[in-house]
């Protein structure tokens, strides 16, 4: 036990480099980044500076080019896919702009997929049950996501990401699709989360409202923060 | 939670799912009524072998079992047989084909009904001019004949004079020396069928036939029947895989197509699970699951359309074809469908399973 504890997320030059063909699409040039437990940051930045890639990059869905990236003490930089993607089974939860649900199952059962991958016991009592109240979907589960409205999807979304207790929730635009008021109640949900259960939480966001949200802003440009 | 999901995606699009299943169980219920029929013809044959009543049959040298073998037996032949100790009745037939797996079976009525019991006639009597024709029940159904009717085979028309229950060796019976005559082979027989006065000398008898008559083929009836199987016809076996290797291919064709729409059509869905963790092996998982399903579901209507295959034969066609529903091979076409499932999934499995999640969870 340290006075200062080790960051959850220690990125240190960070380069993603896609490759489309014969065309090479630099989208992240050398991002440091440090994130301790509890945090709300907002990251904000034009279209195309690399918030969603770097996103990718941390939640293990995509390998970083060069640099190093330690979520919660296990380095990503050098791990397989498959070790990857057990660390962001256990690790990270995803809410994306377009909610992302599995449009055959029923709200409940998406949430269960993410419990059933993470091999987690799919009770529906305590913590679970507390959280989904918290979110105040309880009474839609039974519904597909073709009919609940958007921030009904998006706090079913939500649900399903935090449903595993991740160290890491990464939210891309999480109110990108949805009016002032839903933005707002989506938001507010977020926080709580933050204050109430400690959540780490990296949000992606345009909107500078929302970005008042966060305890911290970071701005991106270029494939770097600036 | 994986089934939840296979058999939600199969309900989402379940006008595919049906279509797809049915395509694969057509594959089934072609195996079963091919299967069907062979062993439904053989057996129709055996029974209707028995229904002449004899004891002992006599085959031309080098015939098979099945088969409509020339008629080369001479007529003299059977005088010679009838002479023999012990044997009480001998008939001979002659069999002229006509068509298909179709027949028409010249007998000498006298002999053939001493030894048969005699025809049981629904309607009409035995033949008396030279232009007339006994025909069985499942036959004037079929052609939807009755007596008075005028029938063409053998390049003639034939009046219906009686219509007999079936099940007595033929379906159409003309008068022998007539139908050796137009067939042009006056004192030919294809058959000689022969009862022993004790069935204790049936044995004795047969010793005999085999001495007196060297070449010929001599049976004892249950022996004759028994040789009537799928396994000793050739042809059968190796027709019944060429059909059960095309089940395969078009079940395969019918699962890939099927499954490649759907994991294009799902891209997002795909991307969605690995975000959440999901290994590719998981994804492959749904997908082989998807194909299982179809295959099973289509095995099950395959099957039930065995049935409807069955009352439409016996329906249209019980004078030419026989189908018997064979249980034993409802795994083995089953087995069949779920290969070709499987084989079909594989490639869009794998495609589904290493595909880019990041690029289907653009927004864009
Ligand atoms: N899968 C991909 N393949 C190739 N280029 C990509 C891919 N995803 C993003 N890019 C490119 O990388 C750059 C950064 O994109 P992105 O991370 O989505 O930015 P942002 O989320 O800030 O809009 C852009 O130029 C984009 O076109
Ligand atoms: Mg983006």
């Amino acid at each position: 036990m340290s006075e200062t504890p080790k960051p959850l997320i220690e990125v240190t030059g960070l380069t993603k480099t896609y490759h489309m063909g014969e065309v090479e699409v630099r989208a992240l040039r050398g991002v440091d980044l440090k994130v301790r437990k509890g945090e709300f940051i907002a990251i904000c930045g034009p279209s195309g500076s690399g918030k969603s890639t770097l996103f990718y990059v941390l939640g293990g869905l995509a390998s970083a080019t060069t640099g190093s990236v330690l979520i919660d003490g296990h380095d990503l930089s050098n791990m397989s896919d498959g070790e990857r993607t057990q660390i962001r089974r256990d690790l990270v939860g995803f809410v994306f702009q377009r909610y992302n649900l599995l449009p055959t199952l029923s709200a409940m059962d998406n949430i269960s997929m993410a419990q059933f991958i993470a091999g987690k016991p799919q009770h529906t009592e305590g913590w679970f049950k507390r959280s989904l109240e918290m979110l105040g979907v309880g009474h839609r589960l039974g519904h597909k996501p073709r009919s609940l409205s958007g921030g009904e999807q998006q706090r079913i979304a939500i649900a399903r990401a935090i449903v595993n207790q991740p160290a890491l929730l990464l939210a891309d635009e999480p109110t990108g699709n949805l009016d002032t008021e839903n933005s707002e109640v989506v938001l507010k949900l977020l926080r709580d989360l933050n204050e109430r259960l400690g959540q780490t939480i990296l949000m992606i966001t345009h909107n500078p409202e929302a970005a008042a949200f966060a305890h911290r802003i970071i701005h991106m440009r270029d494939g770097r923060i600036v | 939670m994986i089934n939840k999901l296979v058999i939600a995606n199969l309900k989402h699009r379940w006008i595919r799912t049906i279509l797809s299943s049915l395509a694969v169980g057509v594959q089934v219920t072609m195996i079963l009524t091919i299967v069907g029929l062979s062993y439904g013809m053989l057996d129709d044959i055996g029974q209707r072998s028995r229904g002449v009543g004899a004891d002992i049959l006599i085959r031309p040298p080098g015939s098979s079992i099945i088969g409509l073998s020339s008629a080369n037996i001479p007529e003299k032949l059977l005088d010679f047989v009838r002479k023999l100790p012990h044997v009480a009745i001998a008939t001979g037939t002659t069999v002229h084909p006509i068509g298909g797996p179709n027949s028409v079976t010249g007998i000498e009525l006298e002999s053939f009904s001493a030894m048969s019991g005699g025809f049981r006639y629904i309607e009409g009597g035995p033949f008396r001019q030279p232009d007339e024709v006994v025909i069985d029940q499942f036959w004037a159904r079929q052609n939807k004949l009755k007596v008075g009717d005028y029938a063409s085979f053998m390049d003639r028309k034939w009046r219906v004079c009686g219509i007999v229950e079936p099940g007595k060796l033929a379906r159409m019976f003309l008068p022998i020396k007539l139908l050796q005559d137009l067939s042009a082979n006056t004192g030919k027989l294809t058959m000689i069928y022969v009862k022993v006065d004790e069935h204790e000398n049936l044995q004795t008898v047969i010793d005999g036939f085999k001495k007196e008559l060297p070449g010929y083929q001599i049976y004892s009836l249950e022996e004759f029947v028994s040789l009537i199987s799928v396994d000793n016809v050739p042809g059968v076996k190796p027709f019944i895989y060429v059909v059960i290797g095309i089940s395969i291919f078009v079940g395969f064709l019918v699962v890939f197509n099927s499954m490649y729409t759907a994991v294009l059509e799902r891209t997002r869905e795909i991307g969605i699970l690995k975000a959440l963790g999901a290994t590719p092996q998981m994804v492959l998982s749904v997908l082989l699951r998807e194909a299982v399903v179809l295959a099973l579901v289509g095995s099950v209507a395959g099957i039930l359309l065995t049935y409807v295959a069955r009352w439409a034969i016996m329906h249209y066609v019980p004078g030419s074809l026989t189908q018997t529903i064979v249980p034993n091979w409802w795994p083995i076409a089953t087995g069949v469908s779920l290969m070709g499932a499987l084989l079909g999934a594989l490639y869009p499995g794998w495609k589904a399973a290493r595909q880019d999640a990041i690029e289907a969870l653009s927004y864009e």
